[in-house]
């Protein structure tokens, strides 16, 4: 039996209409925007399933929008959002596509430089404001924004599991779950924590010989 | 802990208490929170609901697909004129949980209680009793405790996803969440605030979710103008004393099993009900 608090039945406090098309697309947005540097020009939505067809109804693209301009759930200037991009010189581009076998109300939000190439997140919003990211720019990965999360790829060496695990215990930070993959000689693994992120703790992770990189993303309010 | 209401009455009554506060004890101590902190936090949620369930009496709030809007306003007009066969009361309640519903379908706060689907009927219901008594913002602050420990037995023994259950999971649970703590809020025993929330459930099981092209509108926001007389009848059906023959936790599970036993189509999808008829499908066009 799933146990639930006061404020998961009352509550969350959000923006209309839904949690799924509206909440759960901001936090993707926010996510996203959280990953990459913020020097984008123009970002490109594309809509799968559900998401490409009531988007304009349920304002999933305005959603969409304040979530990679940092706002959260609750923020009501999401209505407006289209004009802060547009304040902001942010170009936003919508586009009905299909994603292939993923979740019905899935987005792929592609952010685009001037100096540097693309870079692409995959998110799913999967009820009541919960999400999943799936894919940061080619890399295959899940989880759910709602703990502080790690993501390290790096050349698979025996041992790193423990060099990176004993990095965050020396620094008093509890492992809430852990995911390895690996793919030929490279290996990916999420980290969900039960305390913030700090840069701190990056950095040293970081200056292990193997690591190939690594992103830390703080949860996203709900 | 409660898991059922069974529980839930049972710890009223050994410590003689009230929901409520069986409710802030339990949640005091799972998510490890001061009462200060509690009742700050649940007086924010109070402040939000209060302004979205008056926002649109005064002023037309059309929805972002521009296909629904305005209604909270015009039943407030029309029960200020004095005319209504309902009477005051029942009407004034619809236009606060019409304005929730339109807030919410405007892009605009609110609180989900159980859903963002169902957010009108709880505000409406408690500031609705609030003005008939004379009550305080604290007595509507245990209220909602109250409401949220019969939606915790729900959500734990069943569900409160259209997508699952249908309507009467959503506006359902909504009405008799809101029933409960009405009856918490007039002074009527803990059995009396069961039997509230299980008339509340059992006048409206079977409800199908069949929102018109998958936008929360129409017929979510009636849903919620009716949910709310719901919740006000079955306080007053309890506190005259009737008693559901079946125990609150038996309707929640009858109700669950109705919602499994509902075809898909009639569970959120848009391709049943209000959502499947002719109008439903050309209003449905204009977004694809």
């Amino acid at each position: 039996m799933k146990n639930y608090g006061v404020f998961d039945i009352i509550g969350p406090t959000m923006i209309g209409p839904s949690s799924s098309h509206t909440a759960g697309a901001v936090r993707i947005g926010k996510i996203a925007r959280s990953l990459v540097d913020d020097s984008f020009f123009k970002v490109s939505f594309h809509l799968h399933g559900s998401f490409a067809k009531t988007y304009k109804g349920h304002g999933t693209d305005r959603a969409l929008v304040g979530g990679i301009l940092g706002m959260n759930p609750y923020d009501e200037r999401i209505k407006s959002s289209f004009d802060i991009a547009e304040k902001n010189n942010i170009q936003i581009e919508f586009i009905e596509d299909d994603l292939g076998y993923v979740h019905p109300n899935t987005v792929k939000i592609v952010f685009q430089y001037k100096e540097k190439d693309n870079y692409y997140i995959i998110g799913s919003s999967i009820g009541g404001g919960n999400i999943l990211i799936t894919n940061i720019n080619g890399n295959e990965v899940e989880f759910s924004g709602n703990y502080p999360t790690i993501l390290v790829k790096y050349n698979d060496r025996k041992g790193s599991i423990s060099r990176i695990s004993s990095i965050l215990s020396n620094n008093d930070i509890n492992i809430a779950t852990m995911k390895v993959s690996r793919k030929e000689k490279i290996a990916t693994m999420l980290i969900e924590l039960d305390s913030p992120i700090e840069n701190k703790i990056i950095n040293k992770i970081s200056l292990l010989d193997e690591i190939i990189y690594i992103t830390g993303i703080n949860s996203i309010e709900r | 802990m409660f898991n059922k209401g069974s529980e839930l009455l049972k710890l009223c009554k050994d410590n003689d208490k009230k929901i409520s506060e069986i409710v802030i004890k339990s949640e005091m101590e799972s998510s490890d929170i001061t009462y200060d902190e509690l009742m700050n936090k649940m007086k924010e949620v109070l402040k939000t609901m209060d302004k979205s369930a008056n926002s649109a009496l005064n002023k037309e709030i059309i929805s972002v697909s521009k296909i629904s809007g305005g209604n909270a306003k015009k039943i407030e007009n029309y029960k200020d004129n004095g005319k209504t066969i309902s009477g005051d009361l029942i009407n004034s309640a619809m236009a606060k949980a019409l304005s929730t519903s339109e807030i919410n379908a405007s892009m605009g706060k609110i609180v989900a209680a159980p859903t963002a689907g169902a957010s009108g009927i709880l505000p409406s219901a408690l500031l609705t009793v609030k003005e008939k008594f004379n009550l305080s913002d604290e007595n509507l602050i245990h209220g909602l405790f109250a409401a949220a420990g019969i939606g915790e037995i729900v959500s734990k023994n069943a569900t409160v996803s259209g997508a699952e259950g249908g309507c009467q999971a959503e506006c359902g649970v909504a009405s008799a969440m809101a029933a409960a703590a009405i009856v918490e809020l007039v002074g009527g025993d803990v059995e009396s605030s069961f039997h509230a929330a299980s008339f509340a459930l059992i006048n409206i099981m079977g409800l199908v979710c069949d929102p018109i092209a998958g936008l929360v509108e129409f017929p979510c926001a009636l849903r919620n103008a009716s949910g709310v007389a719901n919740a006000l009848i079955s306080a007053d059906l309890a506190m005259a004393g009737i008693k559901s023959i079946v125990p609150f936790d038996e309707v929640v599970d009858a109700m669950y099993k109705v919602g499994k036993a509902m075809p898909e189509s009639l569970r959120e999808t848009a391709l049943g009900g209000i959502a499947a008829t002719f109008t439903g499908n050309e209003i449905k066009k204009r977004f694809e």
